[in-house]
């Protein structure tokens, strides 16, 4: 298939490979990240952080950084301490949930490398970084407590006034007695111990903030790199105590997420309270290795994970317990990601008995909070890691003991143990696709020859079938889970005079071209060209109602929304049209953006025309409003459930432990799609996330809590050399959640790669007796793995 | 992001260079392609107070046979070595290795003098040069001349035989027309330096490079007299770290590096035999 | 210290401090914005730029350096209202979402083709390991570098 430019001029839009109205100002340089905006008379601010990652501060001296030239002001967190409020958690997820106060700079104390404990401010970002560097801080070291189960043992606590480093204890243990009775009675179990290393979001661009003060006028205008405009203006007005209407908050050009700018964060804080106190515009851009320890981290969970089955291999119950890492403190969602992951443990498999129990703890790292997926890559990984052990425990292929456990079609709507309604779903159809489309027997002989023939390079074919839960979603849900926000989204559709549409939605896109895909929708149900609507958004003075883009819910919740209100705009223009035609409103057809009278099409009314009329207003049906104009804000009755399997294979050079992922075949299934351009290329980089966490990337700290992987050179993000071309497929089961029959596919590339990789290089190894290998699958880890075994063997 | 605040200065010759370079004292310091001395400037882990930038000095900047060897301009970009055509004919292993040398970007500016005077231990082309059995030419304030063996060039970390005020000008490699050659070299990304790597050069007796096996750059001595002695690759290439102290990192453990550098130095000794064509 | 170059086909000359990296001389100097900064150890290549027809990669070169130099920037690529082939094959081939790395990607695609005017899908991706994308997986600019190869046009000049 290939891409089309062409301009549908009347439905048939949604569904066709349109291409991005967002790639031309971008492919020129045209578009303007916050870095590229330059506010005459902007103060650059570098921050001073911690190099300790556990210590009392006994000094800080910024006389010679003030003394530099070009500096302006220079602050430490005593000086400001008065001006903010602790930088808000939004989701405390028990009633006795410990969250300790997070100043945006440290006072006294710091709990991470990258804390920062003071600010320069100068007339050039040169200027700053010079000051930053001539500043004064004297550590007293505190024991640092870095690995996560040494943290829950209390042996050295991170906040005194907490008294213990437990932050929460969550279970989810709806029939305990009947899990004990399954396990008691399973012909099979099998548990792993999995390892959920903490990842850098990396998105290329990264974060930076710019505030422009007007002193007299009163408003502050906030850019900022983030996902979450509507989010981060209400935390900004609540956090530095600036009346809501005198902030407005705009996300321009935004270089990617990934959620590591779902949040709300110090430096933009900072920034609004420094160009308050100074009446100047302040502006702060991260630096790669800065934003390392400054940004939040993704992952960090030790889980356990155990199951019981049957004799053919049926799973009886799963029981899952975890320790989830949240860093120093809590961020805005920062304890709720292992509950994103709670309750879908027990996979894509009919599961009657389920138990699950996170604990918490804080360590002197890096916080924690959202990346791609965020709690559903981390459980998606325990039960397809243990369903390969499950296969091996039964002595059936991974593929067979899949399909033996799956949740059939006929059983949906779902009711999970859970507690979760899953809306649908075909997960045999996905597999069987995908291993047509792998041919996995050719594979599993080539596998056998390679085997027998006892080759240096050995070669594994991991399978992983996926699904999440997505399109953050129902406001009551979230409300059960004490998440503070609610999960609608905003839509706005107004036709303008001339007919032209425009569209103003919630979301806050920032690659997933949202611009094109909302006016595809609106296009295909008014009849018209995407070209004639336009897409606003990420402007909280435009679009002033939104809960933003995170969790892949932009479609799910906020296209959504765009559709419900094109419905509202057609209802309205179809009763001025039937008041003008002087026709009943059953009695008009629509089509190719004009109403007609059914059995006389020469009567109609283009919708350009009714848009006129609304807008004069001088011949509208008694009591209708002037302009042709609606909005929704839109509620979704439940979460949407993607699924898919996803097929992996890998050369393994057993003499150096190498892995060369040569193949990587994908069948996923989001609903309906608006877009397969998008779709496709919302899987392929959500692939390559979870490859990169099962092969390469790893946030390693040392016992002294110094993060070694800070760079691009010891952080590996891969490069187009390090990774194949995809074979990609779909299948299409619509949720019935919606009106269009959509899911969401932000995050199910990387829910369902990371296991695909590492089951894969576990089946290459299996012949040495090897059952698990820890990510990222390092050559050294693979090689120390094949030595052990040949050493236990021998 | 931002280095420290230096002083520049530009030469535009040798002898002015050296001049230069006089004048700075022990905190100034040579810029040829930049690339690798701007990342450590950039992250502060080096902060010349003078640059002396040779970067237009183009007269070191050339390919030229000379009788048994090819002579090879220090301000050669890698680039310009590997598609050299008198490279690729007498000593086809250096243009292999400068076309591997950190990305396109990386070889459109780095010169393979920068490269062998910053004497990085994890560089691949020191250790090439090392299995040709290279000569650097140098030139000291007051245009004094001397040549140094590659074997005798890496003494430390980051340290090499040249003294602070001298500049290497010349690469001298013997032609090795159809000798068989391998270069292995093991990362996790194409862009990285070298977990381990290994150039080998088959031509008569051969010789050996290291990458990354230690505090400099190194030659798998143990390996070359096995081979003289008569060993097979196979036993040969078990002494491949023999007497030998690899660095440890994220990416390798000492113990992991030793493992890789027997493997690899097989590995290159086997495709070595299988090339050559003399 | 001054310094001359020409950029987008304008010749400039401008005050700098000698420690000035050329993508801040761009960016901030000469307000070119689409040149953008990724990392601090010149390993994503969002900075990629050509000097004398070469890419490069602006944050480890200073502006000094580039001095009597030819630059052109992602804004010098296209020929008034036409995008160079190589920008109208990432988009026809979806080779972009965030388009923060865009701007390197392409310049150093444009580089490679004048390289290897019709590479094989390897040497595309080794051509191109100089430079990271978080959001495409690198799929389709893989496959809008090669359909860039075929362009009539030809995508290197």
């Amino acid at each position: 298939m290939t891409a089309v430019d062409a301009h549908p001029a009347a439905g048939g839009v949604v569904g066709s490979r349109l291409l991005r109205r967002e790639d031309p100002a971008l492919l020129t340089g045209e578009a303007r990240y916050v870095a590229d905006l330059q506010v005459p008379g902007t103060l650059h601010a570098a921050f001073v952080r911690s190099t300790a990652a556990h210590a009392r501060v006994t000094k800080v001296d910024l006389s010679a950084a003030a003394a530099m030239p070009g500096v302006v002001a220079t602050f430490t967190g005593a000086d400001l301490k008065d001006e903010w409020a602790p930088l808000p958690c939004a989701w405390p997820v028990t009633a006795d949930m410990k969250s300790p106060a997070h100043l945006p700079l440290a006072v006294g104390k710091v709990n991470y490398v990258g804390d920062a404990v003071a600010v320069v401010l100068a007339t050039s970002e040169y200027a700053a970084r010079d000051a930053a560097d001539a500043a004064v801080v004297d550590y007293e070291p505190l024991p640092a407590v870095v690995d996560i189960e040494d943290a829950a043992t209390d042996r050295v606590v991170i906040h005194e006034d907490l008294g213990t480093n437990v932050s929460y204890t969550w279970e989810l243990d709806p029939d305990r007695a009947a899990v004990d009775a399954a396990f008691a009675g399973a012909a099979h179990t099998v548990s792993g111990r999995y390892v959920q290393q903490r990842l850098i979001p990396a998105a290329m661009e990264p974060r930076g903030v710019l505030v422009v003060p007007q002193p007299f006028g009163g408003d502050y205008t906030v850019y900022s790199a983030t996902q979450v405009p509507h989010i981060l203006k209400v935390m900004l007005a609540l956090t530095a105590g600036i009346d809501e209407t005198r902030l407005r908050v705009i996300a321009p050009a935004v270089g990617g997420g990934f959620g590591s700018k779902l949040n709300v964060y110090a430096e933009e804080v900072a920034a609004l309270v420094l160009a308050r106190k100074l009446r100047a515009p302040v502006r702060w851009v991260e630096e790669r290795s800065e934003g390392a320890q400054s940004t939040i981290q993704g992952r960090g969970q030790v889980q356990h994970i155990e199951l019981a089955a049957d004799a053919d291999g049926r799973i009886k119950a799963v029981r899952v317990r975890i320790v989830a890492d949240m860093g120093a403190y809590l961020q805005l969602v920062t304890p709720g990601i292992p509950l994103l992951g709670a309750f879908l443990y027990s996979g894509v498999y009919d599961v009657p008995a389920y138990s699950f129990s996170c604990t918490a703890v804080f360590t002197n790292k890096t916080p924690t909070d959202a990346y791609r997926g965020a709690g559903r890559p981390e459980a998606t990984y325990a039960i397809e890691r243990a369903m390969d052990a499950l296969a091996a425990e039964v002595g059936v292929d991974p593929t067979e003991i899949r399909r033996r456990n799956f949740i059939p079609p006929e059983a949906f709507p779902y009711s999970s143990v859970a507690g979760l309604v899953y809306d649908s779903g075909n997960f045999l159809g996905a597999l069987d696709k995908c291993t047509a489309m792998a041919g996995y027997d050719q594979l599993r002989a080539e596998q056998a020859r390679r085997r027998e023939a006892g080759e240096r390079v050995q070669i594994g074919i991991g399978v992983s079938s996926y699904f999440e839960m997505c399109g953050l979603a129902p406001s009551r849900v979230l409300a059960s889970l004490n998440y503070s926000a609610g999960g609608w989204e905003s839509a706005t559709v107004r036709v303008l005079p001339t007919g032209k549409v425009q569209v103003v939605t919630g979301t806050a896109p920032h690659g997933q071209g949202h611009e094109t895909s909302w006016a595809m929708i609106v296009a295909d149900r008014l009849g018209i060209s995407p070209d004639d609507v336009d897409v606003l958004h990420s402007d909280t003075a435009i679009a002033p109602h939104g809960m933003d883009t995170y969790g892949s819910r932009s479609l799910a919740v906020g296209g959504t929304a765009v559709y419900l209100a094109t419905e509202k705009v057609l209802d309205k223009a179809r009763s001025i049209a039937a008041h003008q035609l002087e026709v009943a409103e059953e009695d008009l057809d629509y089509a190719a953006g004009a109403f007609s009278v059914r059995g006389t099409p020469e009567k109609a009314l283009p919708l350009a025309g009714i848009a006129f009329e609304a807008f004069t207003a001088h011949n509208l049906p008694d009591g209708l409003e002037p302009n042709l104009e609606a909005s929704t804000h839109w509620d979704p009755p439940n979460f949407t459930f993607p699924f898919g399997t996803h097929i992996a294979v890998v050369e393994v050079d057993t003499e150096t432990g190498a892995v060369r992922l040569t193949r990587y075949v994908a069948v996923d299934d989001c609903g309906n799609q608006v877009n397969p351009l998008i779709v496709e290329g919302q899987v392929h980089g959500g692939i390559v996330q979870g490859v990169a966490q099962a092969l390469w990337e790893d946030a390693v700290y040392d016992s002294d809590g110094n993060l070694l992987s800070a760079s691009f050179m010891d952080y590996l993000v891969p490069s187009a050399a390090e990774v194949p071309s995809f074979e990609t497929g779909s299948t299409v089961t619509p949720s019935p959640t919606n009106p269009m029959g959509v899911k969401g596919v932000g995050e199910a590339g990387t829910i369902g790669s990371a296991p695909a990789v590492v089951n894969a290089v576990v089946d290459a190894l299996s012949g040495f007796g090897i059952t698990d290998i820890t990510m990222p699958a390092s050559p050294e880890r693979v090689w120390r793995a094949i030595r052990a075994a040949q050493e236990a063997r021998s | 992001m931002i280095p420290a605040p230096f002083e520049y200065r530009r030469a535009t010759s040798v002898e002015e260079a050296l001049r230069m370079l006089g004048d700075g004292g022990e905190d100034a310091k040579l810029l040829a392609g930049g690339h690798s001395l701007l990342p450590l400037m950039k992250l502060r882990l080096a902060a010349p107070s003078m640059l002396v930038d040779i970067g237009r000095l183009r007269d070191l900047s050339y390919v030229r046979d000379t009788g048994d060897t090819i002579a090879i301009g220090a301000l050669t970009r890698h680039r310009d070595v590997e598609t050299d055509p008198l490279v690729a004919e007498h000593a086809p292993i250096l243009a292999h290795v400068a076309g591997q040398v950190g990305d396109p970007q990386v070889r459109h500016r780095g010169t393979i003098g920068g490269s062998i005077a910053h004497g990085d231990p994890a560089s691949d082309l020191p250790a090439a040069t090392l299995a040709l059995g290279a000569t650097f030419e140098v030139v000291a304030p007051g245009g004094a001349k001397r040549s140094i063996p590659a074997a005798d060039f890496f003494r430390g970390f980051l340290e090499t035989a040249l003294a602070p005020a001298e500049i290497l000008t010349e690469i001298v490699v013997p032609k090795v027309t159809g000798a068989g050659w391998s270069f292995q070299k093991f990362n996790r990304r194409a862009q990285d330096w070298a977990i381990v790597g290994v150039a080998a050069v088959r031509n008569g007796s051969t010789g050996i490079g290291l990458v990354n096996m230690g505090s400099t750059p190194l030659r798998a001595t143990a390996v070359e007299e096995a081979l003289a002695g008569g060993a097979s690759v196979q036993e040969a290439a078990s002494h491949a770290a023999d007497g030998l102290d690899p660095p440890s990192d994220l990416n390798a453990s000492p113990e992991y590096r030793a493992h890789l550098a027997r493997v690899l130095v097989r590995r290159a000794l086997e495709e070595a035999a299988g090339s050559s064509r003399s | 210290m001054d310094v001359s170059m020409t950029v987008n086909g304008s010749s400039r000359t401008d005050s700098v401090e000698p420690r000035l990296l050329l993508v801040h001389y761009l960016r901030e100097v000469a307000g070119l914005t689409g040149t953008n900064i990724g990392c601090d150890t010149s390993s994503c290549g969002a900075c990629t730029v050509l000097v004398d027809g070469e890419s490069v990669k602006s944050c480890t070169m200073l502006a000094a350096q580039a001095d009597g130099a030819e630059v052109t920037t992602i804004e010098g690529l296209a020929d008034g209202e036409s995008m160079h082939p190589m920008q109208e094959a990432f988009r026809e081939h979806h080779g972009l979402q965030c388009g923060y790395c865009t701007p390197g990607m392409v310049m150093a695609a444009v580089s490679l083709l004048k390289e290897i005017p019709n590479p094989t899908e390897a040497q595309v991706r080794e051509g191109l390991e100089g430079n990271l994308c978080r959001c495409t997986g690198y799929h389709n600019i893989v496959q809008a570098v090669l359909a860039a190869a075929k362009a009539p046009a030809g995508a290197g000049s």
